[in-house]
């Protein structure tokens, strides 16, 4: 499973488009397997009969807004939570092609459910945090704490976020808004102390672990168990009560150290990449099913004697949006393939991706209730749900603006200036 | 003789290359004249290995003809010249195959695929251009003869064409769609005026072409008298085959332009065409990914109906990317390379100017099916939506208002 870990794309970046060129034309299979689908109809059939729209839509307004029993029916029935994690740690040893289908049936169903958090982010952030060691308390492959953190989230038992805002962007400079402190007489060793707070973190309400990047000398990657003394996780009333996000805040907290200096940087960043290319997938399966949803309606409904769905201006905007479908599958499709095949130019691809599938997600989700017009606007329809995940997934792990403006420097088209 | 299995698949491959050896080695190409050798390779069955035995082919997979003209290119021996007759090959050819008579196909696939004769589409007119089915070019029956008239447009290739796939209305007492009659007409024949029609680029790509009272026997009639409809259905099918079939590079594209401009000039550069670059670029690169996705569907067998959607997005790329390019070479983007009056052999995305390639974009939208007719094709065939209400199926033509 290198491909967590291998950050070679950064490296490779300046020469992404002369690479390619040379050897442009063999690009990665970018169409859907047969156990993909397998996968897929497994997943759907689950979120069909556990997580009706209505279902979903009332959870938002309960004081448990991640449904933790449909994700233990997902993780351990179907086995999405330890997809990426090695069979040896008790997981599936599977590609990002399998993650990506599992997410675009998540964004179909708007299920809220910690996957990205913690299926995606923190386990690429441990997956490479254990390939490159540094914390010097493993003492064998398989041991130490993110190996241990590893497979309990495989088996289902227990859930882990990265501690970093939502909105993230990969790549940029990571500024860490936690302290390393002095450790207390008592502790153990190899125990730290963290202080510090990060605003709106996804998927960190329901996660039993937080890994947390951390300023000091040298910085690091931690572990810090959700119930430790001196963390607090306050809620935020979010756009998308279907992920809602929490503010940590640390005092003193006990942290295990999982990777220390530059290394503590790369997996971070390797993780916050990932999590942007299964972002994409997600906002892909959000924009497809919104599509059906709506094709759906305007077949069915009637104005002036006709089907709506009858009348051009209809007709042309769901065409419109049927090609940035095929265009934005196309993109996460080839984001995948990179992510799996440690491709050197996945960081191009997870751009691509996350552009053009945030614009999607973003037009699905504006479309979807203006051509349901007045029933579209209501509480009790599914377009809220939409509009709302597409619009902060598209903030999310960064905006399609910023993917395209590291694109400069990715493809070698530089700002007025340089 | 079809072939199925891979190890057939094989075998066949193996002996076409042996064909090929064999034919070349009792036609020298060395000694003998172009024509002379294109039209033993027809006779030889080495044309078009996918079309019947005694056409040019020997009833074999399309996918096989790769090996032939492989095993030809390495001899550099002749070719058929396709580029001249890219209508021909891709629209006439299957049109005849599918609906001609046995005497049609002999007396025209052969000059038509070794270049002797070069075919031109005379399917719109002044009042029929999305709306091809409402044309008013009348075919009179006179015995065993016909009597054309009217006014065709946008023909590529009217001037040096020898024969045209022409479609007519025979019966304006039927609907639209009924009373239409699809025929092979031979351009030499008298009552047939070619005019250049020049385009906003300045040249003249295309042609109108007029008829009076032009003679085309019965004989050269395509598919039965009131199936020109569909005739001509099955022509402009394999226009869309023809399309986009091909892969290219990162940038391969006119993006790739645009960008190798902004790198060489930093001097250009503003924020606000910065973000357009950048947008341009990620389109251009996310369609390349489409067309390529598309292509590993249809490979594996899953075809998918993406493809309606390349062109639309082909289309607005295109002018966008041009539009763009104007825009960023400022003062030199206000000269234009040439404004005479010449005849072209195709549009030019790359020998031309930013100036040429901003305004010919234009057509990219309107040639080959409007955006907007491509997009009422998405939404009733790939989507399920209804029809569009109409006025004019089942009234006879002659009373429809125009």
């Amino acid at each position: 499973m290198t491909q967590h870990v291998s950050d070679r794309a950064a490296a490779a970046q300046p020469a992404a488009v002369a690479a390619e060129a040379g050897d442009a034309i063999r690009l990665p299979d970018m169409i859907y397997s047969e156990q993909e689908a397998e996968l897929r109809s497994a997943v759907r059939s689950v979120l069909d009969d556990l997580a009706p729209f209505e279902a979903v839509l009332a959870r938002t307004e309960t004081a448990q807004t991640y449904d933790m029993a449909l994700w233990k029916t997902l993780a351990a029935d179907i086995g999405c939570a330890g997809l990426l994690i090695p069979e040896a740690l008790g997981g599936a040893g599977a590609s990002f092609r399998e993650a990506a289908v599992v997410a675009e049936e998540l964004g179909r169903s708007v299920a809220p459910v910690p996957y990205l958090g913690s299926a995606v982010l923190a386990t690429v952030a441990l997956l490479s945090a254990l390939e490159v060691g540094g914390s010097g308390e493993a003492d064998q492959p398989g041991s130490g704490p993110a190996a241990e953190l590893l497979t309990e989230l495989a088996a289902g038992t227990a859930t882990a976020a990265l501690a970093v805002p939502f909105a993230s962007m990969p790549g940029a400079g990571l500024e860490p808004t936690v302290r390393i402190g002095p450790a207390e007489p008592h502790d153990a060793v190899g125990t730290y102390r963290l202080s510090g707070s990060v605003p709106a973190v996804a998927d960190a309400l329901p996660a039993g672990a937080l890994l947390v990047h951390a300023d000091g000398v040298p910085p690091g990657l931690f572990a810090v168990r959700a119930d430790a003394a001196g963390l607090t996780r306050a809620p935020v009333v979010s756009l998308d009560m279907t992920r809602q996000l929490c503010d940590l805040t640390l005092a003193n907290v006990p942290a295990a150290r999982l990777t220390a200096g530059r290394q503590a940087e790369l997996t971070v960043a390797a993780a916050l990449r990932a999590g942007a290319a299964m972002l994409a997938a997600e906002q892909l399966g959000l924009a497809d099913r919104a599509l059906e949803i709506t094709l759906a309606y305007v077949k069915q409904r009637y104005q002036f004697a006709r089907p709506v769905g009858s009348f051009q201006a209809v007709k042309h905007r769901l065409a419109d949006w049927w090609v940035a479908v095929t265009q934005a599958r196309a993109a996460s499709r080839y984001a995948a393939a990179c992510l799996a095949d440690a491709s050197d130019d996945a960081a191009v691809a997870v751009a691509l991706a996350k552009a053009a599938c945030s614009d999607t997600a973003l037009l699905a989700g504006q479309e979807m209730i203006q051509l349901h017009g007045g029933i579209g606007f209501t509480w009790e329809h599914p377009g809220h749900l939409f509009l709302k995940r597409a619009k902060s997934t598209s903030i999310g792990l960064g905006t399609a603006d910023r993917h395209r403006a590291s694109l400069a420097r990715l493809a070698d088209l530089p700002p007025p200036g340089y | 003789m079809r072939v199925t299995g891979h190890a057939n698949g094989e075998a066949t491959e193996a002996g076409l290359r042996a064909q090929v050896r064999e034919f070349l080695a009792a036609h020298d190409p060395a000694t003998m004249g172009r024509l002379e050798f294109v039209r033993a390779r027809f006779d030889a069955g080495l044309a078009w290995v996918h079309y019947p035995a005694g056409l040019g082919g020997q009833g074999l997979s399309r996918t096989l003809q790769k090996v032939v003209d492989a095993e030809f290119a390495a001899a550099s021996a002749p070719t058929n010249r396709p580029e001249r007759n890219g209508i021909g090959l891709g629209m006439a050819a299957p049109t005849i195959l599918a609906f001609g008579t046995d005497e049609q196909k002999r007396r025209w696939l052969r000059p038509l695929w070794t270049g002797e004769e070069i075919w031109c589409q005379l399917f719109s007119e002044p009042g029929a251009g999305s709306d091809l089915a409402n044309l008013a070019t009348r075919a009179v029956r006179d015995g065993d003869r016909w009597v054309v008239s009217g006014q065709k447009v946008w023909t590529s290739s009217a001037h040096i064409a020898s024969r045209a796939m022409l479609v007519t209305r025979t019966d304006p007492d039927q609907p639209k769609h009924k009373g239409l009659t699809y025929f092979g007409l031979d351009m030499k024949a008298p009552g047939i005026e070619v005019r250049p029609l020049r385009q906003a680029t300045g040249e003249a790509e295309f042609n109108e072409v007029f008829l009076t009272d032009v003679v085309v026997p019965d004989a050269d009639r395509i598919g039965a008298v009131g199936q020109g409809w569909a005739v001509s259905t099955a022509t402009l099918m394999n226009e869309r085959v023809a399309l986009g079939a091909f892969t290219f590079p990162r940038e391969g594209g006119m993006i790739g332009v645009s960008a190798a401009t902004w790198r060489q000039r930093p001097e250009l550069r503003t924020p606000g065409l910065h973000e357009r670059l950048l947008r341009l670029w990620a389109a251009a690169e996310v369609s390349r990914l489409a067309g390529e996705r598309l292509r590993q569907q249809l490979a594996a067998g899953q075809p998918g109906p993406e493809g309606s959607g390349a062109k639309l997005v082909f289309a607005r790329l295109n002018q966008e990317i041009a539009d763009f390019q104007v825009e960023l070479l400022g003062t030199e983007g206000l000269s234009y390379g040439d404004w005479t009056m010449h005849r072209p052999d195709g549009a030019d995305y790359y020998g031309r100017d930013a100036g040429y390639r901003f305004l010919r974009s234009k057509g990219n939208s309107i040639e080959g099916g409007t955006s907007e007719i491509l997009r009422n094709i998405i939404a009733e065939r790939v989507l399920g939506l209804p029809p569009e209400i109409r006025l004019d199926k089942d009234k006879p033509w002659k009373d429809l208002p125009r």
